[in-house]
């Protein structure tokens, strides 16, 4: 440690650490602009100047390491002059119109300037001024006010991976921008509105609906994906005005992805379901709680148990998850779940307690080496790619996936598996891993009999075996996979082999919740086994049931076989829809909507792939007669004069629950392994779940769905295949799986192997990862 | 979707495409971006003396920089050009000692002869003018920059037209 003495407190400081560090660890305040705490220094802005005695001149505080016996002062005549003359120096050409800017009232400049600036200008010149840039729908511009901190840069640069801004022309005329007309594609491209000290970048649909001090702040966990990621949900008169993050080193540092910061929009949809909607000669009739809880708990009576199945959101909280299981075991039905698209759940008994990591998310930026299996990281959990990347600094990452996606860091080997077949080459890596054949359980030694490594796989293993942290993580396309007990087992030896943790990126963000609830046909909440375990999702629909429970999701675009799904739920003879929303399939298929509160409008608890339990209260009260869905499960369970249904608060509920994990004894089994089949002959589908479709919020968030990222539903062929059918980017072909059938526009995509077509979740089809046929049409 | 990027080499001559190799291989492997002003300039020459976005985002492809970083380079130094210029490139200094030493002549003098000031071309093509700052070049001031490679120095007016009459 060294010591230093700033503004007369003495202090120990990190050797080699800034001064600008140390005054922040110790509340001591440094005005700055350019500097963040996540970003490399740039000391551009030299807003930071303080005097350090025996240095001639004033140092940037940002830029200056610590020495021992430093005396600082960062409020001497000598600093303050600095200061001012470098805040005088940045007005005169930042426009001072803050009563028309959208971030005043939260703007670090207009902060700063309060106690660093005149109150008048020396300057009577013209001001400069810059053309704004479109640069999409997320952010909005005002690149006058630019003072060219570089912060945006540094983040697309040094944390997004993507560098898309940058610093063009030169002193006067430089400008922050792309520079081309070009949208910033990032998905995590919403950072630079809170990383911008000015108004220059804002958010585009936040943009002028409401000042900073109008807003109410409260904390909340992110409903997308299973990090937890934290964040700020700021109110005015009950609306949810914005998003934010919240900063939580372990989990999102001070990120957030773009999904988890704009979907709110859709909670102020015009399609919001406000009131409980019965079916009546199919007409929708609005009606009240008692009637339509009445008509639900009676049809649910007339079913016979094992014709009853309720799908559940891996969105929903913990709490919710547990009452519909619980009701759905207590009227003697199993079928529940909420692996919607999960295809393969021949391994579920031998999978712990929850889907888990197997390490600890900050953990993820300190391998030394990753098998990343079956995932478009970015595009399924946005922030794990940006800790993942940090690990590349030391580390190597290996991948398999089914096609060459981008990542924003490199990848030292990029396995690409025609046909989707990922078994075969964990198999051939987990081949290369063996050193001493006669160790092996006699299952692994006769599937990898016949195995030959290529050097890819091999390259693989020996990128596995160096190092020490070490990690087999799984996607969601490994998970969704239909061979997914095989890949898991294939994992699970690998990483055995080389001594590294293997572990899944799940989707939802309450995967792990839902599981230890009890969401799930083969264990009741807490892991406790059944005598007769129910149905999975996907058995449940292809089963035909005659009732179906759905909390919260939409089973035609959010199943492993959409149309398998819509053909189910048109067929039953009983749908009840939980729902905040009132427009999509449902309205067909249903028979019943109850209205319950989404995201901020119910109180609850996500448990993220680490296990960490974040409960979280509601921001605004749900819309109309809505209510959280915990409450409704309750008078249902009340109505059906079933017992253990008196909770007062979802509270309440998640003590019992939590009893039941706390004394939970799931032990992980082994998978049986089996020889790995070469792929088929046919063209099979990639089934994407694009990133703005993985849910009913997000896919109704109208500027995310505005984005590059924004689902399209097309045709994605291999070059070689396009000229094999003849089409080019554009054309129609008319893709088939089954009855279903569809006609997409053509998108010759080369990151495909020859039999792989990516066809994306939304199309109107079936299995996300079942053959199909292309023609041109 | 990628977008479509046309690959440097089906942009420039074979030969300027070596040049751009010769470049590459004077720094370490990891440090190919330390090419990219030497193969702006072979870029730029190619392309008769100015940019286009795509050979901006050949040679960042080539270098395997982000596109962002070759605007930047390109737009930071003037001897880049990123419109269409003349056929020769006249660079008259004004900075200090070649102002007290008649530039500013030379300046008007072109305007009233060529009929263009600095920054813009004749109509013909065939000059473009621009003033620009101190090129360190004092001791034989007035002078300029032709072509971005040679300089001429204690100009007059008789001079430079004599220099411009000799470009090709
Ligand atoms: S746009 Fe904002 S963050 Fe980017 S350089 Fe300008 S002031 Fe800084
Ligand atoms: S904060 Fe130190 S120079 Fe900008
Ligand atoms: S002032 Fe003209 S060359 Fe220096």
């Amino acid at each position: 440690m060294v010591n230093i003495e700033i503004d007369g407190v003495k202090l120990e400081a990190e050797p080699g650490s800034m001064l600008i560090e140390a005054a922040d660890k110790a509340g001591i305040k440094i005005p700055r602009f350019c500097y963040h705490k996540k970003l490399s220094v740039a000391a551009n802005c030299r807003m930071c100047l303080v005097e350090v005695a025996k240095a001639p001149k004033a140092l940037p505080a940002c830029a200056t390491p610590v020495n021992e016996g430093m005396v600082v002062f960062t409020a001497s005549e000598r600093a303050r002059v600095a200061q001012k003359s470098v805040m005088e120096f940045l007005l005169i050409n930042h426009p001072l119109d803050c009563p028309i800017c959208d971030q005043g009232g939260e703007c670090e400049l207009q902060d700063i300037s309060v106690g660093y600036g005149k109150d008048v200008s020396r300057f009577t010149e013209g001001k400069r001024a810059v053309r704004d840039k479109d640069i999409g729908p997320l952010v909005a511009t005002d690149m006058t006010r630019c003072i060219h901190c570089t912060r945006c840069v540094r983040f697309g640069t040094e944390i997004a991976g993507m560098r898309e801004m940058g610093a063009t022309g030169r002193g006067e005329h430089m400008e922050i921008g792309t520079f081309i007309e070009k949208s910033v594609d990032s998905e995590v491209s919403g950072n630079i509105i809170d990383l911008c000290p000015v108004g220059a970048l804002t958010s585009k649909p936040f943009r002028f609906s409401a000042r900073a001090w109008e807003l109410n702040q409260a904390d909340s966990v992110a409903p997308h994906d299973c990090l937890g990621t934290n964040v700020h949900v700021h109110q005015r008169r009950s609306q949810v005005m914005r998003v934010v993050p919240r900063e939580n080193e372990g989990i999102n540092e001070v990120w957030i992805s773009d999904r988890d910061r704009f979907a709110y929009e859709a909670l102020n949809g015009k399609n919001r379901l406000t009131q409980p909607m019965l079916k009546r000669d199919g007409q929708w009739v609005e009606t009240d709680w008692q009637t339509a809880l009445e008509h639900v708990a009676n049809s649910l009576k007339a079913i016979p148990a094992e014709q009853l199945g309720a799908l559940v959101s891996p969105n929903a909280t913990a709490e919710e998850a547990y009452l519909a299981a619980k009701l759905m075991r207590d009227l003697g039905s199993n079928n529940v779940d909420h692996r919607l698209r999960r295809a393969d759940v021949s391994t579920q008994n031998a999978e712990g307690l929850f889907p888990a990591l197997g390490l600890a998310i900050a953990e993820l930026e300190n391998l030394d080496a990753c098998l990343l299996v079956g995932s478009n990281l970015r595009k399924e959990v946005p922030l794990a790619a940006l800790r993942l990347r940090k690990a590349t600094r030391n580390g190597k990452i290996a991948v398999v996936n089914p096609a060459e996606f981008d990542f924003n860091f490199k990848i030292a080997e990029h396995i690409v598996a025609d046909g989707l077949n990922l078994a075969a080459e964990l198999a051939g890596i987990a081949k290369a891993l063996v050193t001493d054949p006669a160790a092996l359980a006699a299952d692994a030694a006769e599937a990898l009999a016949n195995v030959v490594p290529t050097a890819a796989q091999a390259h693989a293993a020996e990128l596995l075996k160096a190092g020490e942290k070490k990690a087999v993580i799984l996607g969601h396309l490994a998970q969704n996979h239909p061979a997914y007990g095989q890949i898991l087992g294939l994992a699970q030896l690998i990483a055995s082999l080389s001594g590294a943790s293997c572990g899944v990126l799940t989707e939802g963000a309450n995967s792990a919740g839902a599981t230890i609830a009890g969401a799930v046909p083969h264990r009741a909440a807490g892991g406790r086994s059944l005598v007769k375990p129910g149905l999975a999702a996907k058995d449940m629909l292809s089963a035909g049931l005659k009732a179906f429970v759905l909390m919260s999701v939409e089973p035609e675009l959010d199943s492993a076989d959409g149309a398998a799904a819509l053909k189910a739920l048109n067929n039953a003879e009983f749908v009840v829809s939980l729902s905040a929303f009132n427009d999509g399939a449902a309205r067909d298929y249903a028979d019943v909507l109850l209205p319950v509160a989404a995201f901020t409008e119910t109180s609850g608890s996500f448990v993220n792939v680490e296990g960490l339990w974040q409960s979280f209260a509601a921001v605004v009260p749900a819309k109309g007669e809505a209510r959280p869905a915990w409450k409704v499960l309750r008078v249902l369970g009340n109505l059906l004069n079933l017992k253990g249904y008196d909770y007062v608060s979802s509270e309440d509920v998640a003590a019992e629950l939590k009893a039941l994990a706390d004394s939970a004894t799931v032990h992980a089994g082994s998978i049986k392994l089996a020889a790995v089949n070469g792929a088929g002959e046919g063209l099979v589908r990639l089934g994407e779940v694009p990133l703005y479709a993985a849910d009913a919020l997000v896919r109704r968030a109208p500027a995310l769905n505005k984005t590059a990222d924004a689902a399209t539903a097309v045709a994605g062929l291999a070059p070689a295949l396009a000229a094999q059918l003849g089409v080019a980017d554009g054309d129609k072909v008319r893709v088939r799986q089954g009855e279903a059938q569809v006609e997409l526009p053509v998108n010759v995509d080369d990151r495909l192997p020859a039999k792989t077509v990516l066809v994306s979740s939304q199309a109107a089809l079936g299995s996300l990862f079942g053959a199909l046929s292309v023609e041109k049409a | 979707m990628a977008t479509e990027v046309k690959n440097l080499k089906e942009l420039i001559a074979p030969a300027a495409y070596a040049e751009c190799e010769v470049w590459v291989s004077k720094y370490p492997a990891e440090r190919k971006r330390s090419a990219l002003m030497g193969c702006l300039a072979v870029a730029q020459r190619e392309n008769g003396g100015w940019l286009t976005n795509e050979l901006m985002d050949a040679v960042a492809d080539y270098l395997e920089v982000p596109h962002i970083a070759a605007y930047e380079v390109a737009s930071f130094y003037s001897m880049y050009k990123l419109k269409p210029i003349g056929k020769h490139l006249v660079d008259v200094c004004t900075n200090i000692s070649c102002m007290l030493n008649g530039s500013e002549e030379l300046m008007a003098h072109v305007k009233n002869k060529y009929g263009i000031g600095h920054g813009e071309t004749t109509a013909d093509g065939r000059l473009t003018v621009r003033s620009v700052e101190c090129l360190g070049a004092c001791v034989g001031a007035p002078m300029c920059q032709v072509d971005s490679r040679d300089y001429h120095e204690h100009l007059t007016p008789e001079k430079l037209d004599a220099l411009i009459a000799g470009l090709e």
